[in-house]
This record gives structure tokens, C-alpha cells and sequence, in this order.
């Protein structure tokens, strides 16, 4: 894990009560359930998992910041290290390449000439491959933040691309 | 006209919202069950019914539902798996996304049968705009006061929460997902103490699949005979399956169980056949896991009858010529399409999702990775196929969930029947890795 700055890290006024509507949901005493959902809204905020946020997120949920760290390591929707503005979360699995998602998505790392798990110079883009994004009929498919594309093809991955860099 | 349970008006407009949806007769259900019924009349009910598990086990829902224990003074809890991640499988996906309310019925159908107080949806995080959906039919119901405190007067109480995953096909195994829900990494539970015992919270909690649990707002209203009517002997009812791959309309098709496997591919109103100018080579009928079938075995069974979409028909004749309805993800593939490339993709996909915790599962789903790489690579070795059979039958049944044999079927059902398309690879190292190169030896296409 690297860390980028030292900055303490706080929700917004606006996520604490939404964290804290979170943590109430469940049953008292069980409010570690409220991890995953908490680690969401600090990445929806810092645009990655921090140590400092995770450290935060470990004191509002009153657990040992190793219980959040190890969680965080296991789910792949977590950016443990920091990310450009534009996250592309590409399908990798066979319903996809089936459809030619392989041609497709070495299009998109020369457009963008960067590898899987990089991040452009500009740091508009990070491209990350995910195993299956249950859109199979609709394939090759990748995600940008809560946004689906589907059907791509070179031509509609340069649109997005162009798009996105304006 | 086939019977539709399930998507009978996922095509009217703004059928996601409330008032919509309850102009189609939505949430009549809910007021027959929680003003009419007893817990136990509508748990009677799903028994009749017949309905098996959606999501890919099958096993029968009101059986799995009366084994809930009932201690006194302890909360019993209901747990919808959306987490829906394999290969090939995306019919819980659509039906959220269109009918949200469908689904928030259905969960409070069976909450209220189980005596649940406080349910939850636990969606994988990918589909976080999904999550958005429910969040706000849930907003919707609950103004309308069907969810929430006293419902409809009855004096029973129902909070639905929607709990977002973090991205783990594992959380889809029912103990991994109690435990993500608990805020833990999701690793398997070992059972026993099966979830109706021991569950969320250690409490009593039934886990069951999206499909499933919307199934139960039909059968409140038509009763369980009703459903049991549609099908095919113990397949009963409907089943959403997803289709994608080399066919003309992919898509996610409501079918009656028992409907022959060459109708659904080839009809107009389902698959509508192969791409143009290409011949069917093989099908994975039930999502990644589930053993691949080459084209002649997945239309006929072995003594040449007509191989039906049920979850008999499919597995018909055991692993050596059947497969498994599994959770419905029909994925097929025509002559263009490479075996082995294709199971060293799926073989990735298992070892990248296996959480660790046997070493079965953890180092044999590498080692079957490496070498699929490596033969597809044109690196292959002449002892590699008897290798992949040795580790794939060393992984299946020795790991705590089934994770373990789903990724070790795959495998060894594509060297059963594509063998030669391996061997191909070994022998031929140089033109195997040439882009789109297939092996056209010995294929029987249809």
C-alpha cells in the first residue's frame, strides 16, 4: 500500500450523517457490518481507499484499523493505491472475449497507452480488468464509475475515450 | 402463450415505480399473504410449489425454508443473494434493474412467512446503480406502507436493507456472503451449522437467490399447485436464463421448464440460432461452473431423445454426457471459437476469485491456470492433459464450498470431450498461438 500524503481524512459533513444513517441499520453491537458500505463512500469521496480513510472509517465503526485493512485488500472495487479521474473496469471473462472483448480492449490500451493496472501521464484514466460484470449478452462491456458500456466496438471505445478527455 | 411469472409486464412503461407496478397488480400479494395468510399457510404454499433454488443449486426453497430454526426470543433473518457474478449469468441483474418492486414484494412475501423483522438484499457493488433502483422502490413502499413499521395494520414490522458487496464472486456462496455482510472478508463458513441453524449474527437466516424469492408473489396470488402445474416434473415453474455468446439475440428470456434445449437456441422467440454462416460447436448451459457440453450432447440425450431445459434433462446421463441448469447462463459458442482459450479463461477467473482458505482450491486453481497458459501458449507439455485431469479431480469435493468443483469442471469436462483440441495445442505450438486459430479436427458441429 503506498500513501500518497499524510492528510488526516474526515467525511464531509453530508457523508458523516449518511455513515452514521449506515452504521444504525443494523442490530446493536453489529455495526462492523456497515464496513463495506463505509469503505464505498470513502472511496466515492477520496476517489481511492486511503490508509488515512480506512484509519477514519476503522475509528467511526470502533474495530481495529487491521479488520478494515484486511477487508479492503479483499475486495477488488477498492483502489488501495490512488487512481486517475476516470476509472475503466474492463470485462475479461468469456462471455465478453467471446464477443471480441480481447481486440477491443487491446484497442483501448493503445489509445490510451497504457497497460492494465496503469494510470495515463495526465492522470485522466486508470484501466483495471474485473472478472465478470454480469452483462454478458451485451459484451465486451466495461464500467466507468456506476455507468455501464456495453456492445463496444474500437470505434465506440474512441468515442467514450474522446468524450471523457474533453 | 407461455406462462410468464416473473416477466409478464417487464415491458410497460415506467413498470419500476410504484404506482405503476401496483396498477398491474402489484403488492396484492403482499395484502393477501400479511391480512389472509398464516406464516406457515404461505411456507405450505412454496412447498407445493416445488420451486428449486434459483440460484444455481436448486435445491427445493420451502423445504430449505422450514428447516429454519424458530428459538424463541432470538431474531431470525432473511438474506437476498444478488451478488450474482459467474460467467454467463446476468438474469438477476435484469430483473433489479426492471422490476425492482417485483423482487422488494417478494422479499416481504417471505420475511413475513419466515418472521423476519429485518431483511437484507446484498447486491454485488459492481451494479451500484441497481442499488440506487432498490433504494428507492424501497423509499416508494415504504411510504405506501408496505414496508416499514405495522404493516398494512397487521402489527407486523419489515426494514429491507440494501447491502452493497465489494466484489467477490465468493460472496454468491451463501456462508461468504453472511460473512461480507457481517463486514469480514467473505470466506466460506464450514457447515454445519448450515445458516438456518446458525446464520447472520449467528441467528437463524434463510439465504436465498433473487429469482427465487420473486417467484413467491405469483404463487401467493395462484397458489403453489398452480405453479407446480408449469413445468416439467420436478422443474416446476418458470426459470429466467441468460443467453449470450455466438447467437443471434442474446438476451435474458423467460422459459417453462421442459421446453426442448434445440427450441430455445433456434426459435425466434428465444435465441433465434447461431450467428449467420456459423455451426454450434458447444454450450455451457448454467454459468461458468458447470461442466461444457459439446453440440450434439447438449440437444439430444444419449439414447437420441431431445435433451429439454429442465434440471433433470440437463443433467441427464451424470457428468460423462449431461451438465447442470445451474443458475441458467447459457453461454454458447460456435466453430470459431477455441476450447482451450476458453477454459484457460475461465480457469483465471476461478483462481483469481478463490479466497484462499483451502489449499486445494487456493493452489490448484493456479496450477490449473499455469498450465492451460501455458498450452495455449504454445509452451504445452505431452504429460500437461493427464496433469489437468490429476489436479482438477484433486480439487473437487475437498474444499469447504463449491467453489472448488466449479472450477475444476469446467476443466475437466472440456478435456471429457474437446481432448483432441488440447492435444491439437501440444502438438502444434507454433500455429495453435496464431491469432483465431482453432482446432477443426475431430468437431461434430450442428
Amino acid at each position: 500500500m503506498t500513501t500518497e500524503t499524510n492528510k488526516a481524512v474526515t467525511f464531509t459533513p453530508e457523508r458523516v450523517s449518511k455513515a452514521q444513517e449506515i452504521i444504525a441499520r443494523y442490530p446493536e453491537g453489529k455495526q462492523k457490518s456497515a464496513l463495506l458500505p463505509l469503505l464505498h463512500l470513502l472511496q466515492e469521496q477520496e476517489g481511492w481507499t486511503s490508509p488515512e480513510g480506512m484509519d477514519y472509517v476503522a475509528r467511526m465503526l470502533d474495530i481495529q484499523p487491521i479488520e478494515v485493512y484486511e477487508v479492503a485488500s479483499f475486495y477488488t472495487m477498492y483502489h488501495l493505491n490512488p487512481v486517475g479521474k476516470h476509472v475503466i473496469e474492463y470485462c475479461r471473462t468469456g462471455p465478453c472475449c467471446l464477443m471480441g472483448g480481447e481486440d477491443v480492449y487491446a484497442h483501448l490500451k493503445q489509445r490510451l497507452g497504457i497497460d492494465t493496472g496503469q494510470t495515463t501521464v495526465d492522470g485522466r484514466f486508470t484501466l483495471k480488468e474485473v472478472e465478470c460484470l454480469a452483462a454478458c449478452g451485451m459484451g465486451p462491456v466495461f464500467q466507468i464509475r456506476e455507468k455501464y458500456y456495453m456492445h463496444l466496438t474500437n470505434e465506440r471505445v474512441d468515442e467514450i475515450i474522446d468524450e471523457l478527455s474533453k | 402463450m407461455a406462462t410468464k411469472i416473473l416477466t409478464e409486464h417487464i415491458n410497460v412503461p415506467g413498470i419500476e415505480t410504484f404506482d405503476v407496478y401496483r396498477k398491474q397488480g402489484g403488492y396484492t400479494a403482499v395484502e393477501k399473504a400479511i391480512k389472509t395468510m398464516t406464516p406457515e399457510a404461505i411456507v405450505e404454499e412454496v412447498k407445493k410449489a416445488g420451486v428449486r433454488g434459483r440460484g444455481g443449486a436448486g435445491f427445493p426453497m420451502g423445504m430449505k425454508w422450514s428447516f429454519l430454526a424458530k428459538p424463541e426470543g432470538v431474531p431470525r433473518y432473511l438474506v437476498c443473494n444478488a451478488d450474482e457474478s459467474e460467467p454467463g449469468t446476468f438474469k438477476d441483474h435484469y430483473l433489479m434493474k426492471n422490476l425492482p418492486h417485483l423482487l422488494i414484494e417478494g422479499m416481504i412475501i417471505s420475511s413475513f412467512a419466515l418472521g423476519a423483522n429485518k431483511s437484507f438484499i446484498y447486491v454485488r457493488g459492481e451494479l451500484m446503480y441497481v442499488i440506487h433502483i432498490l433504494e428507492k422502490a424501497i423509499a416508494e413502499a415504504t411510504a405506501k406502507g408496505f414496508l416499514g413499521k405495522n404493516i398494512l395494520g397487521s402489527g407486523y414490522d419489515l426494514e429491507l436493507i440494501v447491502q452493497p458487496g465489494g466484489g467477490a464472486y465468493i460472496c454468491g456462496e451463501e456462508t461468504a456472503l453472511l460473512e461480507s455482510l457481517e463486514g469480514k472478508r467473505g470466506n466460506p463458513r464450514n457447515k454445519p451449522p448450515f445458516p438456518a441453524v446458525k446464520g447472520l449474527y449467528q441467528s437463524p437466516t434463510v439465504v436465498n437467490n433473487v429469482e427465487s424469492i420473486a417467484t413467491t408473489a405469483w404463487i401467493v396470488n395462484n397458489g403453489g399447485d398452480a405453479y407446480a402445474a408449469v413445468g416439467i416434473g420436478r422443474s416446476t415453474g418458470t426459470k429466467l436464463i441468460s443467453a449470450s455468446g455466438h447467437i443471434n439475440k442474446p438476451g435474458v428470456y423467460e422459459i417453462e421448464l421442459g421446453v426442448p434445449v434445440e427450441d430455445f437456441i433456434y426459435a425466434d422467440e428465444w435465441c433465434g440460432g447461431i450467428r449467420p454462416g456459423h455451426k454450434f460447436k458447444a454450450l455451457v448451459a448454467g454459468g461458468s461452473s458447470v461442466p461444457i457440453l459439446p453440440a450434439h450432447l447438449a440437444l439430444t440425450l444419449a439414447n437420441g431423445e431431445k435433451r429439454l431445459m429442465s434440471y433433470e434433462s440437463l443433467s441427464d446421463g451424470g457428468f460423462a454426457t449431461g451438465t447442470m441448469l445451474g443458475s441458467g447462463g447459457f453461454i454458447l459458442f460456435d466453430e470459431t471459437s477455441c476450447i482451450v482459450r476458453n477454459t484457460w479463461n475461465f480457469s483465471r477467473f476461478y483462481h483469481h476469485e478463490s479466497c484462499g482458505q483451502c489449499s486445494p482450491c487456493r493452489e490448484g486453481t493456479g496450477w490449473m491456470e499455469k498450465v492451460l497458459h501455458r498450452i495455449e501458449h504454445g509452451h504445452g507439455h505431452q504429460q500437461d492433459i493427464d496433469l489437468l485431469v490429476d489436479v482438477a479431480k484433486k480439487i473437487e469435493g475437498n474444499t469447504i464450498c463449491p467453489l472448488g468443483d466449479a472450477a475444476a469442471w469446467p476443466v475437466a469436462s472440456a478435456i471429457r470431450h474437446f481432448r483432441d483440441e488440447f492435444q491439437w495445442h501440444i502438438d502444434h505450438p507454433t500455429e495453435a498461438t496464431q491469432p483465431g486459430a482453432v482446432y477443426r479436427g475431430e468437431m461434430a458441429l450442428v
